[in-house]
């Protein structure tokens, strides 16, 4: 399906083989994905990311990642690395992205630039407990792309649509989910 | 239809019907429900139509008279009232239990078609108990609801027709959005069926089709038949002052859950639909049809600024949630082992899978998009038949 020059770095063919590998084998579709979390102090955290599951057994990343989180000076914080607001920002907006680039690549559109930017607004009085008709989280969130490639405009929003409907990131963030959490 | 093939091939059968000849035609659906197909369109073989009106819709009561008339007039060995309790196998052929004497016979076409049960997603279960509970397959007019607020569940032709007409009568609507089929009831000053015969689309066949199962899926397309040849997208419906919502995600603690992902599905709609009129006009190009109007292109579906994320069911808000979200065959008697993980009938274009001698006619792209159309089973019928009868001949040479 792929059209032959198009190389957007990304393996379609080994990907649309997964998919059919994985539709006789439902039992290896079933991920599981995991974080920890490590105090530091004040408001900074650390976490990692290394192993997971899937494919009917434990995989790991070639290493480990680590993320700070923190808030800025103005919360009186010390700013050691990205509020965790932020960082659902980056979870959301580089899940579009590697999504447009893989159906370029199934589109035979050949990309020049992929540019997201990115604004949640939020209102304080959820979270400092002022108003509580004032959620938390997010009242909205809008993503700007600007894109570079070999195809209409028409095309790309179509890129961009298709990319938001088979996005894991969009669905967990526009979509409710369960959410457990224990004290072991 | 099938039955029609088969006489012309000169074998031997019976038509089983539960009910009365078209029985679900009858009693299954709304009182104010009309095809989507113009009159034209809506014909069987040995029955144009011949009416005064051929682009208009034909009510519930005409479709029954036509399907009579036809069953009549081909004298189809059919045995009303003669529901099948199930289907085995039995040595090179099917066993069909009914409440008189079991049939016997070497081949089955299941006609039953893809409605008999409506799809209600499991989260139903969560829902406040004064709340009223209602399927698209019971549901009959407005006035038979409680008066109040309605959630209607399903963006389909169904789900649209409803939110319409429950609005209209003073019950306000909010209706939930999942994936959609925007079109409009004409195009160019064309039904829209129009053009889905004229330029081909409603006869792509299934070996043809790039994602076929995704195209299985597909919701019916958000059409009406009315006498205004109105269309009724959700722009219509919000201009009618129906409430619309993302997709009805969860019902947790006594709200409904709405998704924030509408305008991704609106921008999915619109694409779809500028590529089919698209197509449209690419054939009217080449083939320069007759009485066709210039292109035109319709309003983006306008997204609302802030659509709700969850609605309180126990605010007296709505009383009743209204269940447009699908239909699905039952194969519940079906005692051969023919279906897939999801309860679907494998098979390939007609032809069940790994059950020789066992078919199926009018489930979704069974052969060609128009395959659920009343127009659109004769073909299918035809071929699936044919097959049928090859089978039959072959099976008797080995004998």
């Amino acid at each position: 399906m792929a059209q032959s020059g198009v190389n957007n770095g990304v393996n379609v063919d080994a990907l649309l083989a997964a998919r059919e590998a994985l539709r006789n084998a439902p039992a290896a579709a079933n991920f599981t994905w995991r974080a920890t979390c490590k105090w530091k102090n004040g408001t900074h955290a650390q976490s990692n990311v290394r192993g997971f599951f899937g494919l009917g057994e434990e995989q790991a990343h070639k290493t480990e990642f680590s993320f700070e989180t923190d808030h800025p000076e103005i919360f009186a914080s010390e700013d050691h690395g990205a509020t965790p607001v932020e960082l659902v920002l980056v979870g959301l907006a580089s899940c579009l992205t590697a999504g447009v680039a893989a159906v370029a690549q199934n589109r035979g559109i050949q990309l020049r630039s992929v540019e997201a930017k990115l604004e949640g607004k939020m209102n304080l009085y959820g979270i400092l407990g002022i108003d509580s008709d004032v959620r938390n989280g997010y009242d909205d969130i809008k993503v700007t792309f600007h894109i570079d490639a070999d195809a209409s405009k028409k095309e790309i929003e179509a890129l961009v649509a298709q990319s938001q409907k088979r996005s894991a990131v969009y669905d967990i963030v526009t979509n409710p989910t369960n959410v457990t959490v224990e004290v072991a | 239809m099938a039955s029609r093939a088969l006489s012309q091939h000169a074998i031997d059968h019976v038509v089983l019907e539960r009910g009365e000849i078209a029985n679900s035609w009858r009693n299954e659906r709304w009182d104010s429900l009309r095809l989507l197909t113009p009159n034209w369109l809506s014909c069987l073989p040995g029955a144009p139509y011949a009416g005064t009106d051929p682009d208009g819709y034909m009510t519930m009561p005409q479709v029954v008279e036509l399907i009579t008339r036809v069953a009549r007039a081909s004298s189809a060995p059919v045995r009303t009232r003669t529901p099948v309790r199930s289907v085995t196998r039995a040595d090179g052929g099917y066993v069909v239990a009914t409440d008189s004497a079991p049939i016997r016979c070497r081949t089955v076409v299941l006609a039953g078609g893809a409605a008999n049960l409506p799809c209600v997603p499991a989260l139903h279960e969560a829902l406040p108990p004064d709340i009223a509970s209602i399927t698209a397959f019971d549901y009959r007019n407005p006035e038979s609801l409680p008066r109040g607020g309605v959630l209607v569940v399903g963006a389909s032709a169904t789900g649209v027709q409803l939110a319409d007409e429950i609005q209209r009568s003073g019950r306000p609507v909010i209706l939930a959005v999942g994936e959609h089929v925007r079109l409009p009831r004409t195009y160019r000053g064309r039904d829209a069926l129009w053009w889905m015969e004229s330029a081909g689309i409603w006869s792509q066949r299934y070996d043809e089709i790039e994602d076929l199962e995704r195209a299985r899926r597909l919701p019916s397309p958000q059409l009406v038949g009315t006498p205004e040849r109105a269309t009724l997208d959700l722009n219509a419906l919000m201009q009618s002052g129906v409430e619309i919502v993302g997709r009805l995600a969860a019902i947790r603690d006594g709200r409904a859950l709405f998704s924030g992902g509408l305008r991704s599905l609106f921008a999915l709609a619109d694409l779809k639909l500028e590529r089919l009129l698209d197509t449209f006009d690419a054939w009217a190009a080449q083939n320069a049809p007759d009485g066709v109007r210039a292109p035109e292109r319709f309003e983006p579906t306008r997204a609302p600024p802030a659509p709700r994320l969850s609605l309180d069911l126990r605010s007296g808000e709505i009383r009743t949630i209204l269940w447009a979200t699908g239909f699905r065959p039952d194969y519940s008697w079906l005692q051969v082992p023919v279906l897939n993980r999801k309860g679907e009938l494998r098979h390939d274009g007609g032809v069940v899978t790994d059950a020789p001698g066992l078919y199926v006619l009018g489930l979704p792209v069974l052969r060609r998009r128009k395959s659920t159309f009343i127009h659109g089973a004769h073909e299918d019928a035809v071929e699936v038949v044919a097959h049928l009868a090859h089978y039959l001949r072959r099976a008797d040479r080995r004998g």
